[in-house]
This record gives C-alpha cells, sequence and structure tokens, in this order.
C-alpha cells in the first residue's frame, strides 16, 4: 500500500500537505504523531470513507478514490478496520457481532457460521463471553471483539485507530501481543494509528512520525531512537517543552494581562 | 435477536389487531356494505331547483337506499339543473315513470333523492331518464308563497294578519 | 449591513443545503427498500421497535380521545335533540383528521425521536462508520429497514387508533349517557363513508408516516455525533415532525374534502 502526496482539508484548516507512506506486505506499520494531527482522519481516507484534495491512496495496487463504489465496497471486504470505541453493534450480542459480516457477505450455513465465529472468538481470547452483550464487556474486552470481528472476512489488512487509548497495562499487554501474534499467523499487513509510544515501538516493524501535515521522521523503532530530528526526539520521549511549545500561541501574556488584548 | 420469537408474535399481533382496526372502521363505521358504487347503472334526471342536493347523496326508494348522485351539472339549454344517479345494479325493476324528488331528512339534515315507483311496465335502463322530477323546496319560496296566500285571504280573519306578521320576523 | 445580509446568506444557504441534503439521503433510502423486502426478519425485528412499541400509547390516547369526543359531541348535539347523530360526529373526527393526526403526533414522539437517537447514537459510537468499513451500507442496513418499518406501522397505528377512538365514543354515548345503540351505528354507517373518508384518513396516515419517519431517520443520519448532537437531533425530530404533520394536514384536508 502506497500513499502519495496526499493532501486534505478540513474546511479551511489544512490536516495533510502532502503525506507520502509506503506500507510493506506482511509487515506492521506504526504511524504516530499527538493528539490533533489527524491520524483518525488519515485511517478514513485509507478506507475510502474521505476524499483527499489531492493525492492518491493505493491499496493493492488500486487506487482506493477512484474505485466504483461497488469495488470499493469489494476492497473493503479485505480490509479490516478496528476502530477506537470498538464500534461494536450495541442490540447485537458478541457472536452476532463476530458473525456480522459473515452473515452480511456470505451465504454460509449457519453451523459454519458458528464454526468460524467460535474460531475467530477462540483466536482473540474469548470464545467464553460470546453470549455476552456488548455493554457488558470492558473496553479492552471489546476492543478484542472487535479485533475477532475486523478478522472474520480473512482480510488481507487490518487498521487499528488507537488500539492502545485508556486501556490499562494488562489490557495493553495483551493488545500488543494480539496484533503481533494475529499479523504474522494471518500473513496480514497492519497498520496502526497511535500515539503510545513504547508500546507502539514494542510491535511495529516500521515507525512514520506525522505532524503538522507531514511526514516528520520514518524508520524501525530502532533507527527512530538514534533521531537527530529534535521534535522526533521530543515526541518519542515525551519532553513537555522543545519544538512542539507547551503554550498555545497567544498574545504577550502581560499585554493580555492588562487587557489590551482582545478577550 | 435473541427475543426473535417473542418480536416475531409481537408483530404478527401488531398487524393482525391494525388490519383488524381497518377492517372494521370499514364494515362497521362506514358504508361498505350498503352501496359500493362503480358497479351500477346511471340515469339522469332535471330539476328545476336542486336545493342544497350535493354529489353523493343517497338516492332512495321506500326510504331503502338504492344508490347516489353521482354528479350535479347545470344545463344552460333549459335551464336546469342536470343531476345523474348511480343506481346499484341489483335494483332493474325501477318503472321509467317513477317520480324523483328532492327531500330533506330531519330538520337539519342533508338532501336526497327519493324515488316512488311509477305504473308503467317498462324499467329504467343505463342511460335512461326520469321525467317527472319535484324540486326541493326552498324554505325562502316556503314563507314567501304562505305570505302571498296570507294576502291574497284578505282582511277576512283577524288571526290571518297576525299570522302574517309573525312569520315575517322569521324571514 | 454586508454582516446581516451575509449572515443572512450563510443561512439560507444552510437551509437549501440541509434541504438537498434530506432529499438525497430519501433517494438512497428508497434505493435500499427493495433490499430490505428480501430480508423479512430486519423489517419484522423494527416493525417492532417502531410500531409495537408505540402500540400502548396508541392505544390509550386513542380510547380517551374517543371518550372526550362521545362526551363533548353528546353535550353539543343534545341541545338539538340530535344525539343519534353522536357515532357520525365521533367517527367522522377520529377517521378524517384526530386518528391520523394524532397518531402520527405520538408516533413522532415514541418513536420517531427514538429513532433518531438509536441512529444518531449509532453515529457517535462509530457503529455506522464501522459498518461502512465491513463493507456494508448503513443506509441499506440500518436507516432502510427503520423507514419501511416506519412507514408500514403509521397506517396500521392510525387505523387503531381511529377504531380503539370509536369504541371509546360508543362507550360513553351508548354505554354512558344512553344514546341509541342502534342508531349510534346506523347513523355512522349511513354518514361515513368508505372511500370518502376513510380512504383519505388511510392516505393521510401513509403520508404522515413517510414524513415523520423520514425526518426521524434522517435527523439521527445528519446528527452531529456527539451526545449534545443527537441529544439536539432528538428534539428537532419531534418538533419538524409535527410541524409537518400539521401543515401538511391541512394542504391534505384541501385537496381531499374541498371538492364539493
Amino acid at each position: 500500500m502506497t500513499v502519495r502526496g496526499l493532501c486534505f482539508a478540513h474546511g479551511e484548516r489544512k490536516i495533510f500537505d502532502g503525506v507520502d507512506l509506503r506500507i510493506a506486505r506482511g509487515k506492521v506499520t506504526a504511524i504516530m504523531g499527538p493528539s490533533g494531527t489527524g491520524k483518525t482522519t488519515l485511517l478514513r481516507l485509507i478506507g475510502g470513507q474521505l476524499r483527499p484534495t489531492a493525492g492518491t491512496v493505493t491499496v493493492d495496487g488500486q487506487d482506493v478514490h477512484q474505485l466504483s463504489r461497488e469495488k470499493l465496497f469489494q476492497l473493503r471486504k479485505r480490509m479490516g478496520m478496528l476502530f477506537q470505541s470498538g464500534a461494536l453493534l450495541t442490540d447485537l450480542s458478541v457472536f452476532d457481532n463476530v458473525a456480522f459480516p459473515l452473515r452480511e457477505h456470505t451465504d454460509l450455513p449457519e453451523s459454519m457460521i458458528r464454526h468460524l465465529v467460535l474460531m475467530k472468538l477462540e483466536a482473540v481470547g474469548l470464545r467464553g463471553a460470546h453470549g455476552l452483550m456488548p455493554r457488558e464487556l470492558s473496553g479492552g474486552m471489546g476492543r478484542r471483539v472487535a479485533l475477532a470481528r475486523a478478522i472474520a472476512l480473512d482480510p488481507m489488512m487490518i487498521l487499528y485507530d488507537e488500539p492502545f487509548t485508556g486501556q490499562d497495562p494488562i489490557t495493553m499487554g495483551v493488545l500488543v501481543q494480539l496484533i503481533r501474534k494475529l499479523n504474522d499467523s494471518l500473513k496480514l499487513t497492519s497498520v496502526i494509528v497511535s500515539h503510545d509510544v513504547k508500546e507502539t515501538s514494542a510491535i511495529a516493524d516500521y515507525i512514520y512520525v506525522l505532524s503538522g501535515g507531514k511526514v516528520v521522521g520514518e524508520g524501525s523503532p530502532e533507527a527512530l531512537g538514534r533521531t537527530s530530528s529534535p521534535w522526533v526526539r521530543q515526541f518519542l520521549q515525551g519532553l513537555p517543552d522543545g519544538p512542539v511549545p507547551f503554550h498555545y500561541p497567544a498574545p504577550d501574556f502581560l499585554g493580555d494581562l492588562l487587557g489590551g488584548g482582545s478577550p | 435477536m435473541f427475543h426473535s420469537k417473542t418480536v416475531e408474535i409481537g408483530v404478527g399481533l401488531f398487524v393482525a389487531l391494525g388490519l383488524a382496526a381497518l377492517f372494521m372502521l370499514a364494515m362497521k363505521v362506514s358504508n361498505l356494505s350498503a352501496f359500493s358504487g362503480g358497479d351500477g347503472y346511471q340515469v339522469t334526471a332535471r330539476f328545476q331547483n336542486i336545493g342544497g342536493l350535493k354529489e353523493r347523496a343517497p338516492v332512495t326508494m321506500s326510504g331503502v337506499r338504492v344508490g347516489r348522485v353521482k354528479s350535479i351539472d347545470f344545463d344552460d339549454q333549459s335551464y336546469q339543473a342536470l343531476v345523474t344517479l348511480d343506481i346499484d345494479s341489483r335494483w332493474t325493476r325501477i318503472p321509467t315513470d317513477s317520480t324523483a324528488s328532492i327531500f330533506t331528512a330531519g330538520l337539519l339534515g342533508e338532501q336526497y333523492i327519493a324515488l316512488e315507483a311509477g305504473g308503467e311496465e317498462q324499467f329504467l335502463a343505463e342511460g335512461g331518464e326520469l321525467k317527472l322530477t319535484q324540486s326541493a323546496l326552498v324554505l325562502e319560496q316556503l314563507v314567501g308563497q304562505f305570505l302571498f296566500s296570507k294576502a291574497a285571504e284578505g282582511p277576512k280573519a283577524p288571526e290571518g294578519s297576525k299570522g302574517g306578521e309573525a312569520a315575517a320576523p322569521a324571514r | 449591513m454586508i454582516e446581516v445580509l451575509r449572515r443572512l446568506g450563510r443561512t439560507g444557504l444552510q437551509f437549501f443545503e440541509r434541504l438537498g441534503r434530506g432529499h438525497l439521503f430519501l433517494g438512497y433510502v428508497l434505493l435500499g427498500v427493495p433490499e430490505v423486502l428480501s430480508r423479512f426478519r430486519l423489517l419484522v425485528a423494527q416493525v417492532w421497535s417502531v410500531g409495537v412499541l408505540s402500540l400502548v400509547i396508541v392505544l390509550v390516547s386513542g380510547v380517551f380521545v374517543g371518550m372526550v369526543l362521545g362526551l363533548q359531541g353528546y353535550n353539543t348535539l343534545v341541545d338539538f335533540n340530535a344525539e343519534e347523530s353522536l357515532g357520525v360526529v365521533v367517527a367522522l373526527s377520529l377517521v378524517r383528521e384526530l386518528g391520523p393526526v394524532v397518531a402520527a403526533l405520538l408516533f413522532a414522539g415514541r418513536a420517531g425521536s427514538a429513532l433518531t437517537a438509536e441512529i444518531g447514537l449509532m453515529k457517535a459510537t462509530e457503529q455506522l462508520a464501522g459498518m461502512e468499513m465491513m463493507a456494508v451500507d448503513p443506509l441499506r442496513r440500518v436507516v432502510a429497514p427503520r423507514f419501511l418499518a416506519g412507514l408500514l406501522s403509521m397506517p396500521l397505528l392510525a387505523a387503531i387508533f381511529s377504531a380503539v377512538g370509536v369504541l371509546g365514543g360508543w362507550f360513553v354515548g351508548v354505554g354512558l349517557l344512553g344514546v341509541d345503540d342502534g342508531a349510534f351505528w346506523s347513523q355512522m354507517q349511513a354518514k361515513v363513508d368508505l372511500h370518502d373518508d376513510i380512504l383519505n384518513g388511510v392516505i393521510k396516515s401513509v403520508v404522515f408516516g413517510i414524513v415523520v419517519t423520514w425526518i426521524a431517520v434522517f435527523e439521527g443520519y445528519d446528527a452531529v455525533p456527539t451526545s449534545e448532537g443527537v441529544g439536539r437531533a432528538t428534539t428537532r425530530t419531534v418538533v419538524h415532525s409535527s410541524l409537518a404533520v400539521l401543515g401538511l394536514d391541512f394542504v391534505l384536508t384541501a385537496l381531499m374534502f374541498n371538492d364539493i
């Protein structure tokens, strides 16, 4: 998968300004950046839910945004996506959620679907929870169910949107391991969007760091660790001040206090 | 879909109830059974004055509903009202010399056409015409006629003039 | 001055944008309707949540509205010695106006708001986006069945409302106030016309069903995906669909009952 010269603007605000990415088949590629750099937007661009103002996204040789709706849906069947919230269908049980893509896209008999669903749930370690409703799951379990659903159609690629955010350390560990394991055992291509540096570095084969709508650093986790870019260093090590200022751009403090600036 | 049986039964009951309600409205509330229209034959009648007769008003014989008024038109040749009646096809033995009169149901009720059978051996069919008609009674004309006749009687009885004065405000 | 004009223009543009989006949305949903018919289970599940769950409120309101009509109608008619016409008054008011209109208002409050909230929340929790990424069109899978269910349920609910209303009026008139039972029904049957009154009432309720469900699913689908946005959308559904029902009722009444 390649992304070339991608530009995207939301109203007046430019979110991407010429982003180039190459994502290798069978690897785990991470895209990192501080909050608000539009990482989720990037995934939606890749998935074809949004249309870029310029540039192309090519997945498996097909330009995502040139495809007809039908072709795009065909392509999406081979892409899984894990949303930040899990996006489980709240009116369906765990079992039905995982079975959902199978029932929608295949005419398999119910016994076969049951077989497949339990297999996928087993892969994420939640076979015992198949009768629960999504509201009865913890956040981490919900994400694992969503993961089982994402791999239900045996996709070639999975997009993860902030898989680690807001999880306790144990759950994080489980998810990190799962992503790596699934990637290797199912021969997937994984794209992780995250700002959790430690966990992401642990499993990624290659990392892109985004900021201000541009790629500011790339390389394997080890290579990035030795980077000379002050920006990337600040981000990876989590320093409070550096090229990214602590203060939101503001007029002179004293002048503001004295009522000189507009409120 | 875990309660799917309950859901299905509930929906089934709901739809049945809805259809039953529609059926009740059609059969019990409205006059479907009395006359459905369209499958009858049409005859015309000319009236000097139809008063407040409206389309879809009932047409009765001996008080039984046999049809309805289909359309009301004005004939500017004869200066008469041309009323088309839709008679239910069940009744084929209405003599051609029957009289059509416009009556009022009750004091405030709507107006309808009453047919009174004549003695002819020939019966009305599609396109036939009722020659004998009696116009609607218009209240103002009635009062006017009454006053007129009272005035013509002259001042021979004092009650008469009293009655005339009493009737005047009713106008 | 320029600023006012600019704002006016922007508001106008936004209005037309929403109007256009709403109609395009309806078009897409209608395209998805044939597919729903082939997946009957989806439709049944939605008829349950849209129709069956509105049934209780419609039944209760229908009985009470009918009883009130019986009482009020009797008090007016008894002055003219015409209390036998009570059946006509009750049935005509219900079948022509109150059945479709009140049922539609209740439907907007009960089912319409629930539809908006449900779809809006599905949007806010990324369920719709998730479906799209699973190559499932949410317009066909989520919106179309709900739309069709609303469209089918509304006439049934209105008919049920009218029917139990007539029974409620009958209970008060004949049961409590002593109107003659035979006259009640026979006058009703003589004056209520299948085509003019009942059919037109059904047509009204179908139109209201389409409009209310359309507004509800569109507001949900178009909601700002936050809890505040969904709340606003739900309020808008109830307000807009109530206004639409009352406005359309006038137009439909003028078209249907004004031809004599």
